[in-house]
C-alpha cells in the first residue's frame, strides 16, 4: 500500500529553502483570510438589517484608510517578491563544478544520458550532496521535467537547451513527472529519480555505459559525418579549430562576442549560419538539422568540451565519469547562462559570465585558438 | 395567489412582439440578453458535463474510464468552452447588454444592430467549436501551445481554433458599443462620477476585450496558418519558435482572465451596496482600481512562462507587476468589507453570492501571489495548484457574481421572483461544494499532482476522491436554480419595480422595463447610491 | 430623480430613434469607428510584431529574400493609395458642403484607385507565383538553398500581411459602394454627412497600414 504524505518529501537543498518561504506564505494567506472572513462575518451579524425602512449612516470612504491598505499589503507582497526572486536568482546559476547529466524528452519517454556513456530511461540516478546540473532537450514538442522532491521544473523545449541544477540532501527514491502537456501518454511520462550515497552511485556509474563515453561517442560522429574534413586540429582549415574552443570567448565577423557554450555548439551544428566566427565565410558548414537528433547533438557536445584537454581529441576507452574537480566531460567549467537559448543572446539578455575555461585562461582574453580576421587562411 | 387576472399586463419589452422573428431579428439590447442567456447556458451545460466526466475518471488513479486520448479531448474541450462561450461573454453579454443602457439612461446600445451581429458572430463560432467536439474533439488543451497543436495533434484542431476566432469578433465588437454607449449616451447629470460601479467594470472590461482580443485572432490565425502549410513559424524543426506562440497567446489569454473578473467584481459592488443599504465604501477607489486592473493585467503575461527558460531579468520584472496588479483588487476586497460597517445587511441570495464570491475571490488571489512568486511557481506551476487557483477566482469568483447578479435582476429581466428560500439553499450547497471541490487541489499541487494528467500516481488518490464528490455537490447546486429559475417565469410571484430597494436608474422602470427603457430621457441630478440626502454622507 | 424630462426628437428623418439627437449620433457613430480601428491596430500590430521578430532573428535570409520585391511596383501601390486619401477626404469635403454631384464623383475615383491597387498587388503575386515563392505552392529556393526555411516563413508573414491587407482594401470598396448607393438616394450635407466621414476613417487607415507594410517589406534591405 502506498505511503500517504500530504507533504512531498523534501529531498534537496532547493526544496528546503523553497519549503520555509512556502510557509511563510501559507501563513500569511491564513492570516489574510481569517480576517476578511472575519470580518465579512462581523459586520454581517452586528449591522444586520433590523427593519425595511431603516437607512443607515452613508459613509463616503477615507483616504487614509485607503493608502494604508494598499500600502500596506503590497510591502508585504515584496517580501514575496524579493524572497522568491533571491531563491529564484540562486537556482539559474549552477555552481561550475555541477556533474553534468543530459535529459532528452520525446513522446512519451525521458531519456537520460551521463558523460561517461550511461544512459537510463524514466529514471535518473544522483550522488548525495553533489549539484547535479541538468541539460534538458525536447525532441518533439514541450515537455517538462519535473521534481516534486526538488520542487523544481524546467520545460523541455524542441529547439533549445534549458538548464535545471539541484543538490540533492537524502537518498531515496522521488518521482517525477512531464509537466507539461505533450499528448497522448502525457500522463504516462513519469520515472524515477534515486538519490544514492556518493560511494554507491559511482559504483552504479562504472557498471554502465557498454557503449562508451558520450564524448567518445561524439568523436565516432565527429569522422562518420565528416566534421574532421574541416574542422582539423593541427592546422588551419576552412573552419575553425574546435581544439579549446568550448568555454571560451568568440568573436563573430558581425563584430559581436558570444561564449562559446553549449548552446552555442547547437546551433552552430544545425543552424550554422546564424553566428560565423570572425574571419570564415558563410555558407560553407551544411546544417545537419534532420540529420542528427538531440541525442547525437548532445554526444558531440560532450566530445567538443573534452577538446579543451590536451589530449588530442582521442579516445580510446571508457570514462570512468567525473572525478571530484577535473577529469573529462562533466565538470569543465561551465561558461554559459543558466538557460541556454539556441540563438544565443537575442531572447535573452544576459550577459556571458567571464569564467575561467578548462585550460586555464582568463576567457576575457581573446581565444588563443581562433584566429582573427588578419591571419591567413580565413577566406573572406 | 395574484388578483389580477383581470388586469391586463403591461407591455413590456418580453411581450411586446411575438413571434421568433420578432426575437431573432430583434435590435432591443434586452432581447439580445436574454437570448445570449440562453446559449451561454448551454455552453455551460456542455462544459459542466465535459468536467463532470473528468472528475468521474479521477477517482480513481488508473485510466480506466476513458482511453487517453479522450481524456485529453474532454479537458481541452471543457477549457475552450468554458473559457471562450461561457465565462468570457457571460456577465457582460447578459448583465452588461441589457443593465448598461439602462444604467446610464439610454434606450439603447449606442449600435443596436451590431450589437445583434455579435450574437450571431458568437453563435458561428459556437457552431465551430461544436463542430469540432462532434467531428471528434480537440486534444490541445485549452491554451494551444505549439509544436503539439500545429504540427504534432491528429484531433480536429482547425475548426475549435474557426471558432475561438470567430468568437472573438463578437468580443471585440460588444467591448466596442459598450465603450461608445458609456461615453456618448449617458443621459443628462450622468456624469462619469456618478455612473454606477458596474457600469465602471464594464468599461473597463470592454477596454480588455477591444485591445487585446484581436492578438489572440491573429495568433490562432497564425496556428491556422501553420497547421495546414506547414511554414515554419511555431514548429522549431523547420524554424520557427515555439516560445514566441507563447508569448502572442498569453499576451491576450492573461488579460483575458481579467475580463472574466472584472464584470464579477462589478456585480459585487452593486449587491453590496444594495443590500447594505449603502454607497459602496471608497466609490472612487473602486472604479479606478478597475482602470488599473485593465491596464497592469497587460503587463505581467510573462508570469505564465516563469519555468520556459524565459530570461531571468524579464521574470523578475514580470512577478513584481503580477504582484502590483494584485493591489487593485485587494483595494475592492477591503471597500466591500467596509461598505458593511454600519450598514443595513440583509441576507437575500444575492447577498449571499456576493459573500461567496469575497471569501473565494480573496482565496484565489492570495494563491495567485504564491504563483506571482518565483519560486514558489516553478513548484507550483503546471499542477493542481494552479488549477485550484484559476477555479477559485473563475468559479468561486466570476461564476459566483453571475450567479449573484442574475438573482439581483432577475426580477428586471423577467418581472418575477425567484424563490428566496431555495435560492439560498442553493447558494449554500454552491459554496460548500465548490470547496469541497477545489480545495484538495492545492495540497494535491504542492504534493507534486501534475494537471492534464489521466492516470495519477496512487498517493493522490484520497484528495482527488474528495474533490469529485465535491463536484458532484458542486452540480446539484447548480442544478437546483436551474430549476427554479425556468418554474419562477410562468409561477414565480410577480415582480415590482425595485424589489430590493435599490438605487440605480434601471429600478425606476417597471419589471420587466418597457422596449425603450424610458419614455423619456432621465435628467440625474444626485450622485450614484444616493441612500440618504447629501448633508447626511459623511466623508471620513 | 426625472423630474425634468427631455423629448425624444423626431425630426430628422436619418436620426435613429435610441439616440437623443443627431450630434450624439454622429459622435457615437466616430467614436465607434476609431475604436475598431483600434482593434485593427492590435490586430495588424501582432503581424507586425511577429514579422520583426523573425526578422531581427534571420536579417540574412531576409535580406536576401527582400531583392525578390519589386520595389517600383510597391511605389507605384503607394503613390496610387495616397492619391486615393486624398479623393476620399475630398469626397468627405464634398459631402460636408452638401455637392452630390462632387461626391460620386471622388468616390468613384477613390474606388478606381483601390482597384488600381489591388490590381497591382495581384500582378505582384501572380509573379511570385511564378517563381515558386507562394509557401503553399511549390515553394522553391534554389539561389540560396540555405535560408530555404526561412524564406519560407518570410514570404508567408508576406502572403499573410499584405493578404490581410488587400481583405481590407476590399471590405473597403464595398463600403465605397454603399456609399455611392446611398449619395443617390439621400443628401449628404451639413447636417448630416456622417457615413462619408467615418468610411474615410477607415480608408485613410487602410491606406497608413501599407504606407508601413512597404517600407518594411520593399525598402528595407533592397540594397544589401
Amino acid at each position: 500500500m502506498p505511503e500517504y504524505h500530504l507533504l512531498p518529501a523534501a529531498a534537496s537543498v532547493s526544496a528546503i529553502q523553497y519549503d520555509y518561504l512556502w510557509w511563510y506564505e501559507v501563513a500569511v494567506a491564513v492570516i489574510m483570510t481569517a480576517l476578511i472572513f472575519a470580518a465579512v462575518f462581523y459586520f454581517a451579524l452586528r449591522y444586520r438589517r433590523r427593519s425595511e425602512t431603516e437607512i443607515p449612516k452613508q459613509i463616503e470612504g477615507s483616504r487614509l484608510l485607503e493608502i494604508t491598505w494598499s500600502v500596506v499589503p503590497f510591502l508585504v507582497m515584496l517580501t514575496f517578491f524579493f524572497w522568491g526572486a533571491a531563491l529564484y536568482f540562486r537556482s539559474q546559476n549552477p555552481p561550475p563544478d555541477a556533474m553534468n547529466v543530459y535529459v532528452v524528452g520525446k513522446q512519451w519517454m525521458w531519456k537520460v544520458q551521463y558523460p561517461n556513456g550511461v544512459r537510463e530511461i524514466n529514471e535518473l540516478h544522483v550522488p548525495v550532496g553533489r549539484a547535479v546540473k541538468l541539460t534538458i532537450a525536447s525532441e518533439d514538442v514541450i515537455h517538462s521535467f519535473f521534481v516534486p522532491a526538488f520542487r523544481l521544473k524546467r520545460d523541455a523545449i524542441p529547439g533549445r537547451y534549458n538548464t535545471m541544477w539541484f543538490t540533492a540532501t537524502k537518498p531515496g527514491r522521488y518521482h517525477f513527472f512531464c509537466a507539461e502537456y505533450c499528448g497522448t501518454e502525457h500522463s504516462g511520462m513519469i520515472g524515477w529519480v534515486t538519490v544514492m550515497e556518493p560511494k554507491d552511485f559511482q559504483n552504479w556509474l562504472v557498471s554502465g555505459g557498454a557503449e562508451g563515453s558520450m564524448a567518445s561517442q561524439g568523436q565516432k560522429l565527429f569522422q562518420q559525418y565528416g566534421c574532421s574534413t574541416c574542422h582539423l586540429f593541427d592546422e588551419q582549415g576552412r573552419c575553425p579549430n574546435l581544439k579549446g574552443m568550448y568555454g571560451s570567448r568568440v568573436l563573430l565577423s558581425d563584430g559581436r562576442t558570444v561564449v562559446a557554450d553549449e548552446a552555442y555548439i547547437r546551433e552552430s551544428i544545425l543552424d550554422p549560419n546564424a553566428k560565423i566566427v570572425a574571419g570564415f565565410s558563410r555558407d560553407i558548414m551544411p546544417t545537419f538539422q534532420g540529420v542528427l537528433n538531440e541525442e547525437q547533438v548532445l554526444e558531440l557536445t560532450e566530445y567538443i568540451k573534452s577538446l579543451a584537454e590536451t589530449h588530442n581529441g582521442i579516445f580510446s576507452d571508457v570514462q570512468t565519469g567525473p572525478t571530484a574537480g577535473g577529469g573529462r566531460g562533466g565538470s569543465i567549467a561551465n561558461a554559459g547562462q543558466g538557460s541556454l537559448d539556441t540563438r544565443g543572446t537575442s531572447m535573452t539578455n544576459e550577459p556571458p559570465r567571464p569564467e575561467a575555461n578548462a585550460q586555464g585562461q582568463d576567457a576575457t582574453q581573446p581565444p588563443a585558438a581562433l584566429p582573427t580576421s588578419a591571419a591567413p587562411g580565413g577566406k573572406k | 395567489m395574484s388578483t389580477e387576472t383581470t388586469e391586463r399586463t403591461p407591455i413590456n419589452y418580453l411581450n411586446a412582439t411575438t413571434g421568433w422573428k420578432s426575437w431573432l431579428f430583434t435590435t432591443d439590447h434586452k432581447r439580445i440578453a436574454v437570448l445570449y442567456l440562453i446559449s451561454i447556458t448551454v455552453f455551460f451545460i456542455l462544459g459542466g458535463i465535459f468536467a463532470s466526466l473528468m472528475r468521474l475518471e479521477l477517482t480513481t488513479p488508473q485510466g480506466d474510464m476513458f482511453s487517453s486520448d479522450t481524456y485529453n479531448k474532454l479537458f481541452t474541450m471543457h477549457g475552450v468552452v468554458m473559457i471562450f462561450f461561457f465565462l468570457i461573454p457571460s456577465i457582460p453579454a447578459t448583465l452588461g447588454n441589457f443593465l448598461i443602457p439602462m444604467m446610464v439612461g439610454a434606450r439603447d446600445l449606442a449600435f443596436p444592430k451590431i450589437n445583434l451581429l455579435s450574437w450571431y458572430i458568437y453563435i458561428i463560432g459556437g457552431l465551430f467549436a461544436l463542430g469540432a467536439i462532434l467531428a471528434g474533439g480537440v486534444d490541445t488543451g485549452w491554451t494551444f501551445y505549439t509544436p503539439y497543436s500545429t504540427t504534432y495533434s491528429n484531433a480536429y484542431v482547425m475548426p475549435a481554433v474557426v471558432g475561438v476566432f470567430i468568437a472573438g469578433f463578437s468580443s471585440i465588437l460588444t467591448g466596442l458599443n459598450f465603450i461608445v454607449t458609456v461615453h456618448k449616451m449617458r443621459a443628462p447629470g450622468m456624469t462619469w462620477g456618478r455612473l454606477p460601479l458596474f457600469v465602471w467594470g464594464m468599461y473597463a472590461t470592454s477596454l480588455i476585450q477591444v485591445l487585446g482580443t484581436p492578438v489572440i485572432a491573429i495568433t490562432l490565425a497564425l496556428v491556422g496558418l501553420e497547421r495546414v502549410f506547414h511554414v515554419g513559424i511555431f514548429d522549431p524543426a523547420i524554424g520557427g519558435d515555439p516560445i514566441l506562440f507563447q508569448h502572442m497567446f498569453w499576451f491576450y489569454s492573461h488579460p483575458a482572465v481579467y475580463i472574466m473578473i472584472l464584470p464579477g467584481m462589478g456585480v459585487i459592488s452593486e449587491v453590496v451596496g444594495c443590500f447594505s443599504r449603502k454607497r459602496p465604501f471608497g466609490y472612487s477607489f473602486i472604479a479606478g482600481s478597475s482602470l488599473g486592473i485593465a491596464i497592469l493585467g497587460f503587463l505581467v503575461w510573462g508570469h505564465h512562462m516563469f519555468v520556459t527558460g524565459e530570461s531571468m531579468y524579464a521574470s523578475m520584472v514580470f512577478s513584481f507587476l503580477s504582484f502590483a496588479v494584485a493591489v487593485p483588487s485587494a483595494i475592492k476586497v477591503f471597500n466591500w468589507t467596509a461598505t458593511m460597517y454600519k450598514g443595513s445587511v440583509a441576507f437575500n441570495t444575492p447577498m449571499l453570492y456576493a459573500f461567496g464570491f469575497i471569501g473565494l475571490f480573496t482565496i484565489g488571489g492570495l494563491t495567485g501571489l504564491m504563483l506571482a512568486t518565483l519560486a514558489v511557481d516553478v513548484h507550483v506551476t503546471r499542477t493542481y495548484f494552479v488549477v485550484a487557483h484559476f477555479h477559485y477566482v473563475m468559479v468561486g469568483g466570476m461564476v459566483m457574481a453571475y450567479l449573484g447578479g442574475l438573482h439581483f435582476w432577475w426580477p428586471k429581466i423577467t418581472g418575477r421572483m425567484y424563490p428566496e428560500v431555495w435560492a439560498r439553499i442553493a447558494a449554500a450547497i454552491t459554496f460548500i461544494g465548490f470547496n469541497l471541490t477545489f480545495g484538495p487541489q492545492f495540497i494535491l499541487g504542492y504534493m507534486g499532482m501534475v494537471r492534464r494528467y489521466h492516470a495519477y500516481a496512487p498517493e493522490f488518490q484520497p484528495l482527488n476522491v474528495l474533490s469529485s464528490a465535491g463536484a458532484s455537490i458542486l452540480a446539484v447546486g447548480y442544478a437546483i436554480p436551474f430549476v427554479y429559475f425556468l418554474w419562477s417565469l410562468t409561477k414565480g410571484e410577480k415582480a415590482p419595480a425595485n424589489p430590493w430597494g435599490a438605487k440605480g436608474l434601471e429600478w425606476e422602470t417597471a419589471s420587466p422595463p418597457p422596449t425603450f427603457n424610458f419614455d423619456h430621457t432621465p435628467v440625474v441630478n444626485e450622485p450614484a447610491y444616493a441612500y440618504a440626502k447629501d448633508e447626511e454622507v459623511e466623508v471620513v | 430623480m426625472s423630474d425634468q424630462a427631455v423629448p425624444i426628437e423626431h425630426h430628422s428623418p436619418f436620426l435613429q430613434h435610441h439616440f437623443d439627437d443627431l450630434n450624439q449620433q454622429m459622435d457615437s457613430s466616430t467614436l465607434g469607428m476609431w475604436v475598431f480601428l483600434l482593434t485593427e491596430i492590435m490586430f495588424f500590430g501582432g503581424m507586425f510584431g511577429a514579422y520583426t521578430i523573425y526578422r531581427s532573428l534571420y536579417p540574412e535570409a531576409f535580406a536576401s529574400t527582400s531583392r525578390h520585391m519589386i520595389p517600383w511596383l510597391g511605389g507605384i501601390n503607394t503613390a496610387v493609395l495616397i492619391c486615393s486619401s486624398l479623393t476620399m477626404a475630398l469626397a468627405v469635403r464634398s459631402a460636408q458642403i452638401g455637392k452630390r454631384n462632387l461626391i460620386r464623383i471622388f468616390l468613384i475615383l477613390t474606388m478606381i484607385f483601390g482597384i488600381a491597387f489591388l490590381g497591382v498587388k495581384f500582378t505582384e503575386y501572380y509573379l511570385h507565383w511564378q517563381d515558386h515563392l507562394v509557401p503553399w505552392a511549390g515553394f522553391q529556393y534554389p539561389e540560396a538553398p540555405q535560408y530555404f526555411r526561412q524564406a519560407q516563413i518570410l514570404f508567408c508573414f508576406y502572403f499573410f500581411m499584405t493578404g490581410f491587407h488587400a481583405v481590407h482594401m476590399f471590405v473597403g470598396l464595398g463600403l465605397l459602394t454603399w456609399l455611392l448607393v446611398k449619395n443617390e438616394r439621400i443628401n449628404f450635407g451639413p447636417i448630416y454627412y456622417n457615413p462619408v466621414e467615418i468610411t474615410g476613417l477607415y480608408w485613410h487607415f487602410v491606406d497608413i497600414v501599407w504606407i508601413f507594410l512597404f517600407p518594411l517589406l520593399y525598402l528595407i534591405g533592397a540594397h544589401s
